[in-house]
């Protein structure tokens, strides 16, 4: 008998009778209001440790960031055209050569009003590794791309096949250490959420 | 006979009453922000009831669920192992980092591997293992094992980590600023990311119907050594799943507002394929959990979703420390899984509790864990592991408790000797006085009273 039949038969022999799958309606019963969702994510994301800008174009986001940063010198890297301008495209085979990256510039499928995450998964991006290793990470949102509730995020990527994909909330952060928090623990320091 | 008792154990942590102190007032204030974080929730009561019903649900269907996933992960290019215990756990990993002539590897928090005692075991074999997690990796320094399942460290003062630290990572000596101690960990383990090219995570949640699994952290360490890693393996223990992604919204909810008040972790990150050239490994792990299954009284601790909740709120781990369980968990439902594993080692947890039910009001599946540590109670006194001293105890209670005439003799008793001569109770050679105090003495008892009372009042 292979470990798997052995753990398998186990199972089957003490598994208790079945018991029925609880329906998901209830959590579905909520009123969806756009400019209120994006008001509660702001709040949220913003208490959890990332900044956030409304703005109107990419333009403005190019100047936030030079504003924020002083990248000459800097490695920005960004899979989208709108960033030719300061950013580079990774197309590298070994994810190693971007340890050095200072800002990494990716969008994102959509946010989740009540907890400040952003879904993103690799139809939007080839390398994940991008999501952790720079020193500083921006995300671009759509204003409209907002859901309340993480059962509202499940309903938009239920059917979804992807490799990868992964809800990020704020800056990487530890408070391993006497409870003290400490932004940049192994990820990004700091996260910019830019909401177009 | 054991060698010390949780009692015993929780003695020696109290010793120092400025840390216990400090200790019990860290967890309360996780628990005091688990609090607020749930009560802005409207729906908390019926997410914990329907993330109840769809854990027992999954454990009420499971033969079929691992068979499910099992597919759904090959298809999306991943190798499954199977691993009836620790041994065979440790040996696949073993094995997959031998193929490859791999020495080093970098793991995220896995409770399951510290179960299976992996890290010695391939130390013992030439492997060097590195925990990136930062509490796992200053208990990891300081050569202990954790004493939280989330919170690693959390017995641990910071002069005592700058003291470490100043050893292992060439800090400033008698430096014990956070901010400084977590740079110099991040500048470290980097070097460690970038150089390994295996990397070990856990899984919180696993997914039947897409075969994925998904890894929680706030640090970013599992995917910063899985990326950059060649071989990702994946340890979970066969509970761990949930049977549709929707489900997920659900338990991500719930997990990290139970564990530290935080709406969510940082990173939610869902597995579903290999990256490309690069190969992922899980491996299903019973190691006793089909064993406790099959215990109608303890298969719901197999719910865990491993938030520490009950942790946090726990009057008895808060003032006795996580090592005092001597167990790989610790805590409440540490005390209800362990005796699966060794009846006789843990014996005493079970008791290491005043059944005050705050574990139960706060777990976040509704485990009905301190009902579940009276009955691992009973099950110990009747398999013969309870300590001696109780059980001789209990046998001379039951006698008394049984005959009126015993019962009101040793009542009158007791009742003297507490106020004529409290010594004989109040002395160390009690066991059962160490760890209480004695109430002040009624001048008769219930039964005098009301058979006096009950005359005037006819």
């Amino acid at each position: 008998m292979t470990s798997k039949e052995q753990i398998l038969a186990a199972v089957k022999a003490s598994q208790p009778d079945l018991k029925e799958l609880p329906s998901l309606d209830f959590f579905y019963q909520d009123n969806l209001n756009q400019d209120e969702d994006l008001a509660q994510f702001i709040e949220t994301v913003e208490f959890i440790g990332a900044k956030t800008y409304r703005v109107n174009s990419y333009e403005e986001i190019i100047a936030q960031l030079q504003q924020d940063f002083d990248l000459k010198g800097k490695r920005v890297i960004s899979p989208l055209n709108e960033f030719s301008t300061i950013a580079e495209k990774y197309t590298g085979a070994d994810n190693h050569t971007l340890a050095d990256a200072e800002l990494i510039i990716l969008p994102t499928h959509f946010a989740v009003a009540e907890n400040g995450a952003c879904w993103i998964d690799d139809h939007l991006f080839d390398e994940r590794l991008m999501l952790f290793i720079p020193q500083h990470l921006a995300f671009v949102l759509k204003k409209e791309e907002v859901v309340p509730t993480m059962h509202r995020a499940y309903e938009r990527i239920a059917g979804k096949s992807y490799g990868y994909g992964a809800f990020v909330a704020g800056p990487s952060k530890t408070a391993d250490i006497e409870q003290s928090l400490v932004l940049g623990a192994h990820g990004p320091r700091s996260l910019r959420v830019f909401i177009i | 006979m054991k060698v010390a008792d949780h009692a015993q154990r929780a003695k020696e942590f109290n010793k120092d009453e400025k840390r216990v102190d400090w200790h019990d007032e860290t967890l309360w204030f996780i628990r005091q922000k688990r609090d607020r974080a749930s009560h802005n929730i409207p729906q908390w009561e019926e997410l914990r009831n329907t993330a109840s019903q769809i854990k027992n649900h999954t454990l009420s269907n499971l033969h079929h669920y691992l068979q499910e996933f099992e597919r759904n992960a090959q298809a999306n290019g991943v190798t499954i192992h199977w691993a009836a215990n620790a041994e065979e756990h440790n040996n696949i990993i073993l094995k997959l980092l031998q193929e490859r002539n791999i020495s080093q590897m970098v793991k995220s928090k896995s409770m399951l591997t510290e179960e299976c005692h992996l890290n010695d075991f391939l130390g013992d074999h030439g492997i060097e293992v590195i925990d990136s997690d930062l509490g796992e990796r200053i208990v990891q320094l300081a050569k202990e094992p954790p004493s939280h399942i989330v919170l690693p460290c959390i017995h641990k003062k910071k002069e005592e980590i700058g003291e470490l630290f100043h050893e292992h990572l060439g800090t400033p000596k008698g430096s014990a600023d956070p901010q400084l101690l977590t740079e110099a960990a991040r500048q470290s383990l980097r070097n460690v990311f970038l150089t390994r090219k295996a990397a070990l995570t856990g899984v919180n949640f696993a997914i039947a119907e897409t075969g994925e699994f998904v890894v929680c952290t706030n640090e970013g360490n599992a995917d910063m050594g899985v990326h950059l890693a060649d071989i990702h393996i994946a340890s979970m223990g066969i509970e761990k799943l949930i049977p549709q992604r929707r489900h997920l919204g659900l338990f991500l909810r719930l997990l990290t507002r139970s564990a530290t008040g935080q709406p969510i972790t940082t990173y939610s990150s869902h597995f579903a394929k290999p990256a490309k050239g690069k190969a992922m490994h899980i491996i299903l792990v019973d190691n006793g959990r089909s064993r406790q299954l099959g215990r109608p009284d303890f298969r719901a601790s197999l719910k865990c979703i491993r938030c520490s909740a009950c942790f946090n709120t726990c009057p008895v781990y808060r003032r006795s420390g996580g090592h005092s369980y001597n167990a790989v968990i610790a805590g409440p439902i540490g005390s209800i899984l362990s005796p699966n594993f060794d009846m006789k080692k843990h014996a005493d947890l079970p008791f290491a509790s005043t059944l005050c039910g705050s574990c139960s009001n706060v777990c976040p599946v509704k485990i009905d864990i301190h009902d579940q540590l009276y009955k691992w109670r009973q099950v110990i006194v009747q398999e013969g592991y309870a300590d001696p001293k109780k059980t001789v105890a209990m046998q001379v209670m039951a006698k008394t408790l049984a005959s009126p005439t015993m019962y009101r003799i040793a009542g009158k008793a007791a009742r003297t000797t507490l106020k004529y001569a409290p010594f004989v109770v109040n002395n160390k050679l009690n066991a059962w006085y160490l760890h209480r105090d004695m109430p002040e003495v009624p001048k008769s008892s219930f039964g005098e009273w009301y058979s006096k009372n009950r005359k005037n009042n006819d």
